[in-house]
């Protein structure tokens, strides 16, 4: 038997927030219609098989003149594991100073995905 | 023995113990400190002036509307111009703007003749019947179809809250206790006299208690026995508007009276803002500060009466007070079951304006019920100025700095409120605990933002002065906490679960 | 006192005074100056930790510190001086800025251009008159995210959220990610105030109820909010009987808007746009006061980040001609009306352009939201510009580029939105590639 499923994507690419349509058949993509742009596709066609999202939290800071640390993930990171990671960097505090960009995590949960500083914290002077 | 502020114990005694601290409390403590005596003030939230107090008019009446022969009618009067003597010494922000009843038709004209007559009785100074072309001129927002007013030139506007932190301040200054997050859990009668008062933080001895406990003093009065009086709390509403609109009216309007109540009223604050309100609603729950959308409404409606265009857009708050009706006139005197219990209760408007006066009445009915008084030489009746920052010129603004660097930090910007001011306010005598009493003693979030930029800033300085942490920080009660660490909601209850 | 002489100031340190500051010091203003209040530039970004910015500007998506970064590099590598934990008392038409700091203390600054970029503050519960008690819990969003996301603490464990403007949304992912559960979303308006993105990953993601045509009636608690009411509104937004319900929580986030702050401008009698409650500008950013300019969310409400810079830019490259004389004085100005379909449009008149100028900006925000739709540009009764859109929402600014030559002579202009005649596949956008 054949298996058609029409699926309702907003995308979340950018603001513009298209939305349109997605069919899958027998579990392939066979149809998307409503997008405007190539990464927009992309994530449409990512959505109805592998959710995924980009993840920004914070981390604790030691000896910085911030409590905190913003960091974000460096790729998207699968819908079912982003809380999984966000427990991990609970438990994470860097020490000053941090560069933006640095590594903070590298392959959480063997995950694949780096989780990077999203700006600097100087030393507390 | 040193005046002192704060959650602390209890003495073990006290000449006088007085149960409250509202303006009438801290105005009838700061009366005594004029003697040799230890006098000791119970509050139950963490600051002065959190009920009554704090949410009123802030009206200092000229006193034409009580029933002549009253406490009332003898008390308002006299605590007008108490005020106008004591506010600069004290540190209390006092405009005279006087103030208008304003009638729109014939008969109102004869009611707003009636009351200046019951004024002369009262010994009001200076009432004038004003035609229509004056009260436009000095008001020019007025609606139209004003017929005329009374204008009372000693009306003026005060603020309620540094009032009261004026009068403890200065309380504490000469010597008096004031224990906060104290609450009252019983009274000691022996022999028909009072020998102590009973606290969630302690037992003091004493032959001397002045209940002056507001919206509960009825329940304080029971404690001894004594049912004499009962509190029915009346909730008023209240809308704030913000200062950038502080021209629209120059002085209080309160529309001819009915039988019920004084009307709505559109006024001026000391601090440049505009209010209009209140509503009186009688409640079950003495407790009961929400305001309602009908409330809110009736409000506006029955500013509009006074006031056609209402800038609406530019409230900043809302809010509801409490007052301590207790039949027509105030209670003051003696308990008729305790011998030493004295009340001053029932204090409902003129409460404000009536305050200063009533310390001093207090003072002597304390000595009919046997208090002794000895003069204290080392009394001191005014309150160190405090800079405010915003009202300084340039050159003094900049000496501010230099000499303390956190006058260059401004804190909050709506109002102008400097780091050093908001310092000030919680290491003085009677300094604040809490966020609300740090905007109610500097204005720091009290503008257009209401704490949106600020609070997360005054939060932690109240943490840092204070030495405690940012969880422990409240708002205003002694449960209002504001922030819960990541750890507290990890631990899945929380400290403050 | 100190006393010092700049050619171009912006007052505040966020993504428009920096971007302004940046783009005149590009246009050859030699002496710039940012004045920030805050202990670092970056103003409101620090705070918005999530990503999703910087998509048009460096084509790339950046969280708010991300984007900050980026420019607080650019700055560090001008000569562009900055004043830190600094505030501006005043500044007075002329050009003359009164600041104070703790570590200089009070300065008088003589400034040939002003750049007005100090932001928008929340729209507050007393604004929006939610009837009800005043317990500690009720927190406008924004300081509420400035708590959770750089000092490290939190507002609350059950959350209700009032409103769904961007930063209500973007919290109610934020506190579930803390570990808070976040009950719900109440929007008086029948249609959502955030972007549609931030419903799909800060609401749907998790579960989390958004109530469109719904009014929070009232704030319960005596202490600490322990609930609130709240109740459908019809289309006149009044509350319909017999439809309240309670809701418990101990923290309710307000999200119910934004607004210019413009005190300083105030003081100093700026003309002020009475539905966008920022300055009247012409298309070089420039204000009612001389050497005044205006850029970000102090001149309008954006929804994102790059169109500040953008804007500031042009702000910046403008006070930096007025610096040196170039730009023409103001006077024989066109007005620009937002008419059917729209809310507001910035710039809100016309100044003479300057040669060989091919186009300008125009910024708007729809009335309410539509479907297919075609903006229209009216010059002297004449039907001058068309751009179809393929949605319009009034949470999304509309940007739309006018060619010099359609404009003209004309003295009337004016902008509407009006119903497209069929559904519209691509919009002629002028970013094709996000």
């Amino acid at each position: 038997m054949m298996e058609r499923v029409v699926h309702a994507i907003q995308c979340i690419g950018c603001p513009i927030g298209c939305g349109g349509e997605v069919v899958v058949e027998n579990g392939t993509v066979s149809e998307m219609s409503g997008f405007t742009c190539k990464k927009g596709l992309a994530y449409a066609a990512e959505e109805v098989v592998a959710p995924k999202r980009m993840v920004t939290t914070t981390v604790r800071v030691s000896g910085g003149g911030l409590a905190l640390l913003p960091v974000v993930s460096a790729t998207p990171v699968p819908k079912e594991r982003i809380f999984d990671c966000l427990c991990l960097l609970r438990g994470v505090t860097v020490v000053a100073p941090v560069a933006e960009g640095a590594v903070i995590v590298s392959d959480a949960l063997g995950l694949g995905v780096d989780f990077r500083a999203a700006r600097a914290v100087s030393p507390l002077q | 023995m040193a005046g002192s502020f704060g959650a602390g114990p209890v003495p073990d005694s006290a000449d006088v113990v007085v149960i409250g601290g509202g303006v009438v409390g801290c105005a009838i403590a700061r009366a005594l400190s004029r003697y040799e005596l230890s006098v000791l003030v119970i509050e139950r939230s963490p600051d002065v002036a959190t009920g009554t107090s704090k949410a009123n008019s802030g009206i200092l009446h000229a006193g034409f509307d009580a029933e002549p022969g009253t406490w009332k009618a003898r008390l308002n009067v006299q605590g007008a111009r108490l005020y106008a003597e004591l506010s600069e010494g004290l540190g209390i922000p006092r405009k005279a703007t006087g103030s208008l009843v304003v009638a729109k038709d014939a008969a109102q004209m004869e009611t707003v003749a009636d009351l200046r007559h019951r004024g002369i009785d009262n010994g009001v100074p200076g009432l004038e019947i004003w035609s229509r072309e004056q009260v436009l001129a000095h008001e020019p927002n007025i609606s139209p179809e004003v017929a005329g007013a009374l204008w009372a030139p000693t009306g003026a506007i005060v603020c309620p809250f540094l009032a009261t932190v004026g009068f403890a301040e200065n309380a504490i200054r000469n010597s008096v206790r004031i224990v906060t997050e104290c609450a009252v859990t019983g009274l000691d009668v022996a022999d028909r006299q009072i020998v102590a008062v009973n606290t969630t933080r302690g037992r003091v001895a004493t032959r001397f208690v002045v209940n002056a406990a507001g919206l509960h003093s009825g329940e304080i009065a029971r404690l001894a026995g004594d049912d004499s009086f009962t509190i029915k709390p009346r909730r008023g509403e209240y809308i704030l508007f913000d200062r950038s609109v502080g021209k629209l009216v120059n002085t209080v309007l309160f529309p001819t009276p009915d039988k019920v109540s004084k009307g709505i009223l559109v006024s001026p604050t000391v601090h440049g803002n505009v209010f209009i309100g209140p509503d009186a609603t009688e409640i079950d729950d003495p407790e009961d500060k929400e305001t309602t959308a009908g409330g809110l409404a009736g409000i506006i409606a029955g500013a509009r009466r006074i006031m056609p265009t209402l800038p609406l857009g530019t409230a900043i708050t809302e809010f509801a007070g409490l007052r301590a009706a207790a039949g027509k006139d105030f209670v003051i005197g003696p308990s008729p079951v305790a011998r030493g219990l004295v009340h001053a209760a029932g204090i409902q408007s003129p409460g404000l304006t009536s305050a200063p006066a009533i310390g001093e009445v207090m003072v002597e009915v304390l000595q009919d019920v046997g208090l002794r008084l000895r003069q204290k030489a080392s009394f001191v009746p005014v309150n160190p100025a405090k800079p405010r920052f915003h009202e300084m010129d340039r050159a003094t603004q900049a000496e501010l700095i230099a000499a303390d660097p956190l006058f260059g930090r401004v804190i909050c910007r709506c109002e102008t409120i400097t780091e050093a001011e908001i310092v000030a306010a919680i290491l003085s005598p009677c300094g604040a605990r809490t966020v609300d009493g740090v905007k109610r003693r500097v204005r720091a979030g009290a503008g257009r933002c209401q704490g949106g930029f600020c609070g997360p800033r005054v939060t932690a300085i109240l943490a840092r002065e204070l030495g405690i942490p940012v969880t422990s920080v409240r708002k205003d009660s002694a449960d209002s906490w504001l922030f819960m660490s990541r750890a507290d909601l990890e631990a899945g209850e929380g400290v403050h679960a | 006192m100190r006393e010092l002489s700049y050619d171009v100031v912006t007052i505040g340190g966020g993504p428009a005074g920096m971007a302004a500051a940046l783009a005149a010091r590009e246009a050859g203003a030699e002496r710039v100056l940012i004045i920030e209040r805050d202990r670092e530039l970056g103003g409101i970004l620090q705070q918005c930790i999530h990503n999703g910015f910087g998509l048009r500007r460096f084509e790339e998506e950046l969280t708010g510190p991300g984007y900050a970064h980026r420019y607080i590099e650019m700055v560090k590598a001008t000569d562009i001086d900055v004043w830190l934990d600094t505030t501006v008392l005043a500044a007075e038409p002329g050009g003359v800025i009164t600041s104070v700091s703790p570590h200089a203390g009070m300065t008088v600054v003589r400034a040939k251009s002003v750049v007005y970029s100090m932001g928008c503050r929340e729209r507050t519960r007393g604004a929006i008159r939610t009837p009800g008690s005043r317990p500690a819990g009720v927190f406008t969003a924004g300081a509420a995210q400035r708590m959770v996301n750089m000092e490290g603490y939190l507002p609350g464990k059950e959350v209700v959220i009032v409103g769904s403007g961007d930063i209500g949304l973007i919290m109610a992912r934020r506190m579930t990610f803390e570990g808070a559960k976040v009950k719900a979303v109440f929007e008086i308006m029948p249609y959502s105030n955030g972007l549609t993105r931030n419903i799909v990953q800060c609401l749907e993601d998790f579960d989390i109820p958004l109530y469109l045509g719904h009014s929070v009636t009232a704030i319960h608690g005596k202490d600490r909010v322990t609930g609130v009411t709240v109740s459908k509104v019809n289309d006149r937004l009044e509350v319909i009987e017999d439809t309240a319900f309670d809701v418990s929580c101990d923290c309710v986030l307000l999200s119910v808007g934004l607004i210019p702050e413009n005190e300083l401008g105030r003081a100093a009698g700026l003309a002020l746009d009475p539905i966008t409650s920022g300055a009247r500008v012409d298309q070089f950013r420039q204000t009612s006061i001389p050497g005044f300019f205006a850029a970000g969310n102090v001149l309008h409400v954006h929804d994102l980040v790059d169109w500040v810079s953008e804007e500031a830019a042009i702000a910046g490259r403008s006070a930096a001609r007025h610096a040196r004389g170039e730009l023409p004085a103001l006077g024989s100005e066109r007005s620009v009306t937002a008419g059917e379909g729209l809310r507001t449009v910035v710039p809100q008149r016309l100044s003479a352009f300057e040669p060989g100028k091919m186009s300008t900006h125009f910024y708007f925000r729809a009335a309410k939201p539509m479907g297919a739709s075609v903006l229209q540009f009216w010059a002297d009764g004449v039907l001058a510009f068309e751009r179809k859109l393929r949605v319009v929402k009034p949470s999304e600014m509309i940007v739309a580029d006018i060619p010099v030559r359609k404009i003209g002579d004309a003295s009337t202009l004016e902008f509407l939105v009006v119903p497209a005649p069929e559904k519209i596949e691509a919009e002629d956008e002028i970013e094709e590639e996000a």
